[in-house]
């Protein structure tokens, strides 16, 4: 998809799961845009985004192409509570030694369709990579996460992580996720794992046992859940501010 | 000050509805502590989890008062505040939620219900140390994920600290003692006595061995069986079952 004319289609593996709706009507230059970034050899770059969006709202989209140096790392931590489409896509490619550490939250009902999409590219031997991206979902909205990690012949060393956690709070919120490994060294560790599921009702129940009303059961336990996602986050009241915005957002949900 | 009559109660499972309680009558007046025994499959943990109002457990059939009010109207969370307090025998394990957030949460909540301010942070801590150390637990404990990576007995002695801070007025306490070793045994024993005996707190306490009883004397012990309770006795009841089975004495 690097022509700039031409609109993605849901036929596209990468947006199999996007809003239809949305690629119909929107602009292909701004779609097909692409943000870059550089980090130099030995040094860390930082991205952290809270995105959410008004009734109003018509969507968003968002393409960032990282190459991290030798040696350095690139840290990004992103909540999505917003609407009625929103995707984030970063396609990171780590030199030798490099770090690229993800932490992903989508958090939405009503319709929304919230995604997040990664490609990294361990390019260079002894480049390691964590990908941590949880969905919580109502209503009938969807969270997808489309990971692929690519370990091209000579990437020897690679440590690649990614892991996918969903919890589907009402009948109805979907969640997809579609890990891709393509692995051509042969001396690598990547692990994957992925699950789909609700609220745990033992602990729903526990916590009322001791007085703890549902919603805010559900809120410590939603909480506890998207905590993951920030826990290598090496800026604390970053990881804070971004839990905060994400629970703020499920007090709108009046489940 | 809890007064069960003629209560029937069934659990979902994957066959339907299965009737466990069948017309089970109990009271316990304030300032007394009684034993429930009996054998496995009774019906012990299916009243427990009745009273304590788990959802899949249906009742259809009895009553049940605490403290003059329908206990059976209210909601879990409305059940403690009202002073209820359920001691779970498998406490459930919460990731990524502090024993400290979660009790405060639980203790601040019920005295909202009952009209009374919450309590700070520091306010709260303070309880929280007294508690944990009449239970002599490590206030480190307290800090960590609630019951994730305790041992079998440290998860009991968690149930008492809870029990402690948030100072019920009628405790359930469904097989507390197993799982735990003779000086834990001892420790929780200590503990129900130092938190629950008092003229106007109960406790209903679900074991299967006396030897718990050794330390937290009983004023009645009751046989449950089928649903039922067939027997009910003094502190000799619990001894006597203990040498002779539950087929001889029930």
């Amino acid at each position: 998809m690097n022509d700039l004319t031409t609109l993605p289609t849901t036929r596209d593996e990468d947006w199999r799961y996007a809003d239809g709706k949305y690629l119909a009507d929107a602009n292909p230059a701004t779609i097909n845009h692409w943000r870059t970034l550089e980090v130099p050899p030995g040094e860390t770059r930082f991205q952290y985004t809270e995105h959410s969006s008004g009734p109003l709202a018509k969507g968003w989209t968002d393409r960032l192409r990282v190459h991290v140096g030798r040696g350095g790392r690139f840290e990004s931590f992103i909540v999505i509570t917003g609407g009625p489409y929103e995707r984030c896509e970063i396609e990171v490619t780590l030199e030798e030694g490099a770090h690229f550490e993800f932490g992903g939250v989508t958090l939405g009902g009503g319709d929304k369709i919230q995604e997040f999409v990664t490609r990294v590219i361990h390019a260079k031997p002894g480049a390691t990579s964590n990908q941590v991206v949880r969905a919580v979902q109502w209503g009938r909205s969807t969270g997808n996460f489309l990971g692929r990690i690519e370990v091209v012949r000579d990437a020897q060393k690679t440590d690649a992580a990614q892991n996918f956690r969903a919890i589907l709070l009402e009948k109805g919120a979907s969640a997809n996720t579609k890990p891709e490994l393509e692995i051509f060294a042969d001396d690598v560790k990547c692990a994957h794992g992925a699950a789909i599921g609700a609220l745990d009702e033992k602990a729903g129940f526990y916590m009322a046992a001791r007085g703890i009303p549902p919603e805010v059961a559900r809120k410590l336990q939603v909480q506890a859940f998207i905590a993951d996602a920030f826990e290598n986050c090496t800026t604390e009241h970053v990881a804070e501010r971004l839990l905060e915005g994400a629970l703020a957002a499920l007090e709108e949900a009046h489940l | 000050m809890l007064k069960i009559e003629n209560l029937h109660a069934e659990v979902a499972t994957a066959d339907g509805p299965k009737p466990i309680l069948n017309g089970l009558t109990l009271e316990v007046a304030a300032g007394e502590i009684h034993a429930i025994m009996g054998p496995n499959g009774a019906g012990k943990s299916t009243l427990a989890h009745t009273l304590g109002g788990r959802p899949g457990y249906e009742i259809t059939e009895g009553s049940v008062t605490f403290d003059g009010q329908d206990l059976l109207e209210l909601e879990p969370h409305e059940r403690a505040a009202a002073g209820l307090f359920l001691g779970f025998q498998y406490p459930v394990e919460i990731p990524g939620v502090s024993n400290v957030q979660f009790l405060r949460e639980a203790a601040n909540a019920q005295r909202k219900v009952r009209g009374q301010d919450p309590l700070s942070g520091g306010e709260f801590l303070k309880l929280a140390k007294e508690k944990a150390a009449l239970l002599r637990m490590d206030m480190d404990m307290l800090k960590r994920p609630v019951n994730v990576g305790f041992s079998g007995g440290e998860k009991k002695r968690n149930e008492m600290v809870q029990m402690g801070i948030l100072d019920p007025k009628f405790a359930i306490l469904d097989e507390t003692d197993s799982g735990l070793d003779i000086d834990a045994l001892r420790i929780v024993g200590d503990g129900i006595n130092a938190i629950m005996r008092s003229p106007d707190k109960a406790v209903l306490l679900i074991t299967h061995y006396q030897r718990l009883l050794d330390y937290v004397k009983p004023d009645k012990v009751h046989i449950l069986a089928g649903g039922r309770i067939v027997k009910t006795g003094g502190p000799e009841l619990a001894h006597q079952l203990e040498e002779e089975g539950y087929e001889a004495v029930a």
